[in-house]
């Protein structure tokens, strides 16, 4: 047992550092001084309060997707659907931030509560159509993406806006902006979100390891005969993780709307953050507590890349290439258990 | 001497238990050696060393006499060991062809020649008398034929020993009865058996000689033919055991369930019960006597809820449980010991507290305004654990590293301590060793004796004769038998099972 629990904290942190010697790879053979690329990346990240709080800032929305997708996880079923959950929560939250006017005890928790709504019911659809019919969630959540990325785009060209490129700014009663967070870390964009995220993280965990509705999920997830047998409804708790897991997603939308940009603009493309939420919660183990930390490198990642192409001379394709090729490595964990485990046989 | 394979003195350990202490067993050549021991006394560990998936700590292997090192499986293969598996390793879509020659494909230019390995095949079986089928696919052949897939497997593979772990463990009687002649065809072509198993009678039939082990240790070899059944048991669990299940008459009283003209289809929309009828009083145990496939297992999914019935109805007590949810007829007072554990019985992945708790965590004081109390949950578990004598390190460990006994010990426990005025008991006893049968038969009738209504279904005649009160032969669909296990016997209950109608209903 506490074999297992060390080997489950080694391999994460195995394949970070895999990850960082195949990046250093590759700014070796194009010429680049590795050391010089990755004191930049951790000066970007955490050289000083700014950039603290622009990592803290990044790590906030990836907090909750990545338990959005490690909820869905738990019960077995794969939600790539985050994205587009993001995209429908972002929407709703800056359409109630810039339309209603309420004080902001009503406001802003009206604009986050929104934003859940919004992200439950793009979950709840997959959920209902594989509880229901059996159709597989991966194909439905991806369709249903595009389908948020393209009507939040007409949405916000034709209903919210006459034909421009970004909606208003919400009012101030429904943004998470902090003062004193900004104040505290030089003017990053740092905002209450992370409280929120934070607090997130606490809820599923208490939910899937506390409550009767988690034993559920997690035992469906398990095993869908037993859990029929004992008289759980099987659909019920596919339906309900979905919608769930869509909650959680669609709240790391409002962390964009409601905290980082306080609007939405008209995309070609996605935002990545649920896509990169997949990489978050694996290399969190779907654990609240692990999503938390994989968020926060994750974040740091991002944030620091920035100060790469500035400081160290790297190019910002490259810079692209050796994060992908540490989330790369971080994502094959699976990997990499596999050659210890392999490792460990022959040693005996 | 003219031993085969000699394993001497072995030792294999495991973080905190020791699973083989000392063993030694020598196997002579072309004779059937048994290996008996309860489940988790380390028979399937030992054999894993001698198959190269283990390396043991101390002792030593031997081939014909010479040192191996046997560290990997295709080692073991090369030395002529060859391990018909419990659990199948088929790959179902394939042919038996193709799944024979998996991994050794003999190939020309690239191209796997088929035509070829399936004269070999053909030639293979005909020789043993397998009567395989080389072209068939395997989804579409019989558990017992699947078995003897993996017995050609390891002939073709050139084996010269052969293990078989639990082989009749699936089998319907009639193919055990074929695995035996099978086993005489084996050796007389001079290939050596180890046999292992728990099932006294499958030795005393087959079997030259017998290592016994218990606890991890061996206990010693006996010649079969100078020990009996009770010697053999009495070897294997160090206490006496009692054969005959002693049970006063049983004192049925009112029905308790009554099934009347149900039709139940399975997963592929066919009819699989047909018009079935059944009463079973509180004070009995109603045995359900069949060959696998007779709609046993829809019926028990029909009345658990776990399936619909098509038409007909299901009363408990006089009232209607018919395609009531499988929470609901839990609830008005019906236990269920699934025939597949691992599938249905347990979350193996969750701990055994919480198995324990699977038909009850959502009720006071487990769960108070939906928040589980797990305090409560372990305590509830601990209490069960030690009545029920289940053995696990601790309430806190998955079920899935506990043996088939002790698993099947905390679904009866979880069942039992309901007290539900139905309690179906499908295969109870599968695969489990005489000392965990005895206790759970044990079981059975105590709560036959304090008034509950047993339905036992089960593929062993001897348990059904054994254990039941009535017994209720089905075939095709339907009841075809009612008949007092005094008054019937195992040829008879075989051709009922198989068919053929009451004797003297013949027009």
């Amino acid at each position: 047992m506490m074999q297992n629990k060390w080997f489950n904290i080694l391999v994460p942190v195995i394949s970070v550092f895999i990850g960082l010697l195949a990046g250093a790879l590759i700014m070796l053979s194009f010429g680049y001084n590795p050391i010089q690329g990755y004191i930049a990346l951790f000066k970007g990240a955490f050289g000083d309060l700014y950039f603290f709080g622009e990592t803290i800032r990044q790590t906030t929305p990836y907090i909750l997707t990545g338990l959005a997708i490690a909820f869905a996880f738990r019960v077995g079923l794969f939600n790539i659907g985050a994205e587009g959950q993001v995209i429908v929560g972002w929407l709703a939250a800056v359409w109630i931030g810039s339309t209603v006017d309420a004080p902001i005890y009503i406001h802003l928790p009206l604009a986050l509560l929104a934003a859940a709504i919004a992200g439950a019911l793009w979950g709840f659809i997959p959920g209902l159509l594989k509880a229901g019919l059996g159709v597989h969630e991966v194909i439905v959540t991806i369709m249903l993406n595009y389908v948020a990325l393209y009507s939040s785009n007409a949405i916000i060209r034709n209903v919210l806006t006459e034909n421009a490129d970004k909606t208003d700014m919400i009012a101030p009663t429904a943004s998470l902006a902090s003062e004193w967070l900004e104040n505290l870390t030089y003017f990053s964009r740092m905002h209450y979100g992370i409280f929120i995220a934070l607090v997130a993280a606490l809820v599923m965990w208490f939910m899937i390891e506390r409550t009767k509705l988690g034993f559920e999920l997690k035992s469906v997830g398990y095993n869908k005969h037993a859990s029929k047998y004992a008289g759980m409804s099987v659909k019920r708790n596919i339906i309900l993780a979905m919608l769930i897991s869509g909650l959680f997603a669609g709240l790391a939308g409002s962390m964009e709307g409601l905290g980082t940009y306080g609007n939405m603009t008209v995309s070609s493309g996605f935002s990545n953050i649920g896509f990169d939420g997949i990489a978050v919660a694996l290399l969190g183990a779907n654990n609240a507590f692990g999503v938390v930390l994989a968020a926060f490198l994750f974040g740091a990642l991002k944030v620091g890349a920035l100060n790469m192409p500035t400081q160290a001379g790297v190019p910002n394709e490259l810079v692209d290439i050796i994060i992908a090729l540490i989330i790369f490595f971080v994502a094959s964990s699976y990997l990499i258990r596999w050659i210890i485990l392999r490792f460990k046989r022959e040693g005996k | 001497m003219d031993y085969i394979i000699e394993m001497l003195h072995i030792r294999k350990e495991f973080p905190g238990v020791v699973a083989n202490d000392d063993i030694t067993i020598q196997l002579k050549h072309g004779e059937i050696h048994a290996l008996l021991g309860e489940n988790g006394a380390g028979k399937s560990t030992l054999m894993n060393v001698l198959f190269g998936l283990y390396q043991p700590e101390q002792g030593e292997i031997r081939v014909k006499g010479k040192k191996v090192s046997i560290t990997d499986p295709n080692i073991a293969n090369a030395l002529g060991i060859g391990m018909v598996h419990q659990h199948f390793m088929l790959v179902e879509p394939f042919t038996v062809t193709q799944n024979i020659i998996l991994g050794s494909e003999p190939t020309s230019k690239g191209r796997i020649n088929l035509k070829q390995a399936e004269q070999e095949v053909q030639e293979l079986s005909d020789r043993y008398g397998l009567r395989v089928d080389a072209t068939a696919k395997i989804s579409d052949i019989s558990v017992g034929m699947q078995q003897r897939v993996e017995i050609l497997k390891t002939l073709y593979r050139g084996a010269e020993v052969l293990i078989f772990d639990e082989p009749t463990a699936v089998l319907t009687p009639q193919e055990i009865s074929e695995l035996m002649e099978i086993f005489k065809t084996l050796i007389a072509e001079g290939k050596s058996i180890i046999l292992i198993t728990h099932k006294l009678k499958e030795i005393m039939e087959i079997c030259d000689r017998c290592t016994v082990i218990r606890k991890g240790k061996g206990i010693g070899t006996v010649h079969v033919a100078d020990t009996t059944t009770t010697e053999l048991a009495s070897l294997m669990v160090g206490r006496d055991i009692s054969f005959q299940t002693n049970k006063q008459p049983a004192n049925p009283k009112q029905p308790t369930l009554q099934i009347n003209n149900l039709f139940v289809k399975d997963s592929r929309k066919i009819d699989m019960v047909k018009g079935l009828n059944l009463t079973v009083h509180a004070g009995e145990i109603v045995g359900i006597a069949g060959i696998d496939g007779n709609g046993q297992s829809e019926l028990i999914e029909a009345i658990t809820g776990l399936r619909k019935a098509n038409a007909g109805n299901i009363l408990l007590n006089d009232k209607s449980i018919t395609n009531l949810s499988p929470r609901r007829v839990t609830e008005s007072g019906v236990g269920h010991i699934p025939q597949d554990r691992h599938k249905f019985g347990l979350v193996l992945d969750y701990s055994i507290g919480e198995n324990l708790v699977l038909q009850t965590y959502y009720k006071r004081p487990y769960s108070r305004y939906k928040v589980l109390n797990y305090q409560q949950i372990f305590q509830k578990a601990e209490q069960l654990i030690k009545e029920y004598d289940v053995r696990t390190p601790s309430v806190h460990t998955k079920a899935r590293a506990l043996s088939g006994g002790n698993q099947q010990k905390a679904i009866i426990a979880r069942e039992v301590d309901r007290s539900p005025d139905l309690l179906i008991a499908a295969q109870p006893t599968r695969g489990l060793d005489v000392g965990a049968i005895e206790f759970i038969h044990k079981k059975l009738i105590e709560e036959r004796d304090k008034g509950k209504a047993i339905l036992l279904v089960s593929f062993e005649l001897d348990e059904i004769l054994d254990v039941s009160d009535r017994i209720a032969v089905i075939y095709d669909g339907k009841i075809v038998a009612d008949l007092n296990p005094e008054d019937t016997n195992e040829q008879e209950l075989g051709l009922l099972m198989a068919g053929s109608e009451m004797v003297g209903e013949e027009s």
